[in-house]
């Protein structure tokens, strides 16, 4: 019953609305014209959202582009993304004995989201025009390997905490930011919390307590409970 | 009236002791004076080292992480649901508040929507939230100055709306009660005239603050041309909300985000905006947004539709793959979640944009070189939650 519902307003919603965003397609291609080969794809929710993912060597450019050209002069945040998927699972199901050391070190693939990307550390920045046009551009950009980004600092003020925050959970410096130092953590702390293949011990050391409520009932087989729910769900 | 002004005192002093240092050729240092992170004005574990030259301060820099509970860490190990009880507690004062951003990014990736009547609830409770959050800033501002009395009327009259909030969710200050396609309940019997009534209270508690505070001298004179934030350096670093609107930038996401399904646009609301950039003018914009909410919640619980208060989910939930970023106009300022989404039981990543994080960045600019006790003034007015800056 209800996927016939699903189904018949996925197909008024395709007809009534049709996605097309003047908006948002105009800010792009004020950005392609900029930035010309700086940006290396982009993706276009229509009413939602804008995503431009631009080169690691156009990335302080994109910055001054987007102020002093665009007028996107609000600075929203500034992080990143670890795309390598986590090597010690959802630790809902983590076997508690398996020694580290075989986990970490295994091959992966790299899956990236919208927009795309070939690296396994992306920045994620959103900067905003909030006078006139009320909209906002999500951007990204590779990271290369060697962890080095140059700085928003010199653009966008705000920049400073974010990217002092990104280096302190990813370790991506920044190049040029006047005092690179910890924001969070303790200036002797070691390691990048925020990156996959940093455990999070406690999920580690003691299964999680949430485990139980998806035991299977006694006489089914493991896994068959999830399923016969989403069948139910799906129904 | 004198007929000189504190601040003309203070600047005859300064300059008095500039020249005698200058007389005697006397070698001065600087002061560290070390501001928290337990030191009652800074409402929570923010310390900020002040260095000084004399009453004046040179540099001021924040040390965060006192309260830092690693939330983006942490929702990377729960499932959908589990995320909301956490994001509960980064801006404790409207717990609320915190959890509609990302129950609505959430909806968005899943692409279901929440009845009307459990978004109009969601409304009521955000304004609630609101009323309560701000509600007590009004207060706390005179306790920051001296005026005891302001904070304690605050609190007395924060508890009205609290009682509503727990009456609807069973929880003073977190409720965990917005959920995947709806809500978790729905309002009690009753409860409709009770609000408007209390209401028609938190109205006439703005009107006693505004009686209180506003205009009197003590309280202008520490708070009139403190603390000014241009525009375009507010925007720089990142200011939202009411921080913004008192530099003059008219933009609310409220009113501005025409993607969100929350039913501002049915409402009849302004947004107000202030041209000076001062303490003052924070101070002003927030009473006027108390008084607008309440409006607000007035007209929401006057014509709150009928119907289902959720939407048809699966039992367990799973999100597509894909990202999805929605912000919303909290008591704070912007707070937005940025979810990306592997078509998991759990999030893969989760940004979390917390409105005080950029509020308070712009200290080190905005402290320089003011007074030691406008430093207290300027941080009250700025308006921080030490939750919603550590995450």
């Amino acid at each position: 019953m209800s996927s016939v519902e699903t189904e018949a307003s996925e197909a008024t919603e395709t007809t009534e609305a049709p996605p097309t965003d003047d908006l948002r397609a105009g800010i792009l291609a004020a950005f392609e014209s900029e930035l010309a080969d700086g940006i290396a794809d982009s993706h276009l929710a229509p009413g939602e959202n804008l995503w431009i993912r631009v080169k690691a060597e156009a990335w302080q450019t994109t910055a001054d582009v987007a102020k002093h050209k665009l007028a996107f002069t609000f600075f929203d945040f500034l992080s990143a993304i670890d795309w390598m998927p986590s090597p010690f699972g959802r630790y809902e199901d983590a076997e508690v004995d398996t020694p580290l050391a075989e986990k970490l070190g295994q091959p992966w693939d790299l899956q990236t989201g919208t927009a795309g990307g070939e690296t396994r550390f992306q920045l994620l920045a959103r900067v905003a025009d909030v006078r006139n046009r009320h909209v906002g551009v999500l951007l990204k950009s590779d990271v290369p390997e060697s962890l080095t980004m140059p700085t928003w600092t010199g653009v966008y003020s705000g920049a400073d905490w974010h990217e002092r925050e990104t280096w302190e959970m990813y370790g991506i410096s920044f190049e040029g930011h006047p005092d690179l130092k910890h924001i969070y953590l303790p200036s002797d702390f070691e390691g990048f919390p925020l990156r996959k293949d940093f455990p999070l011990l406690p999920r580690i050391v003691k299964p999680w307590p949430g485990i139980v409520d998806v035991e299977p009932m006694p006489g089914e087989e493991p896994g068959e409970g999830d399923d016969a729910a989403e069948g139910e769900a799906s129904e | 009236m004198t007929a000189v002004s504190d601040r003309e005192q203070l600047n005859y002093i300064a300059g008095q002791a500039a020249d005698a240092r200058v007389n005697v050729e006397l070698e001065t240092e600087g002061m560290t004076l070390n501001l928290g992170p337990q030191h009652p004005a800074t409402h929570g574990t923010l310390r900020i080292i002040v260095k000084l030259d004399g009453e004046q301060v040179i540099a001021a820099d924040p040390v965060m992480g006192y309260m830092h509970r690693g939330y983006e860490k942490l929702v990377e190990v729960r499932t959908y649901p589990q995320v909301t009880t956490l994001v509960n507690r980064i801006d404790w004062l409207s717990s609320f508040c915190n959890e509609v951003p990302f129950i609505l990014a959430a909806e968005k990736l899943m692409e279901i929507e929440a009845p009307p009547r459990a978004q109009w609830i969601r409304t009521i409770l955000f304004e609630m939230g609101r009323i309560s959050n701000v509600g007590l800033f009004l207060g706390e501002m005179g306790l920051q100055l001296g005026a005891m009395t302001a904070a304690f009327y605050a609190f007395r009259d924060r508890e009205y709306v609290l009682n509503q909030i727990e009456a609807v969710t069973g929880g003073r200050f977190h409720p965990n009660f917005d959920r995947i396609g709806g809500l978790k309940d729905d309002l009690p019997k009753g409860w409709i005239d009770e609000t408007k009534r209390v209401m028609s209270r938190m109205r006439d508690f703005c009107d006693e603050m505004e009686d209180l505070l506003v205009g009197n001298e003590i309280f202008e004179e520490r708070m009139r041309g403190i603390g000014v934030i241009p525009a375009e350096v507010g925007l720089s670093y990142g200011l939202s909300g009411a921080n913004i609107r008192a530099s003059g930038v008219d933009w609310d996401i409220r009113r501005d985000d025409t993607s969100s399904p929350l039913p501002y646009r049915d409402l009849d609301w302004k947004v107000w905006t202030h041209p000076d950039g001062d303490s003052f003018a924070r101070y002003w914009v927030r009473l006027q947004e108390v008084r607008e909410a309440c409006n607000m919640v007035d007209q929401l619980v006057g014509g709150l539709p009928s119907g289902p208060i959720m939407a048809k989910v699966p039992r367990i939930i799973k999100v597509p793959e894909g990202e999805a970023y929605v912000a919303t106009e909290n008591p704070l300022g912007e707070m937005g979640y940025y979810i990306v989404s592997r078509g998991d039981l759990g999030p893969f990543r989760v940004k979390i944009r917390s409105a005080s994080f950029n509020n308070v960045s712009i200290t080190p600019w905005v402290l320089r070189g003011v007074y030691v006790p406008d430093v207290i003034t300027i941080l009250g007015s700025l308006y921080f939650i030490l939750g919603d800056i550590d995450r």
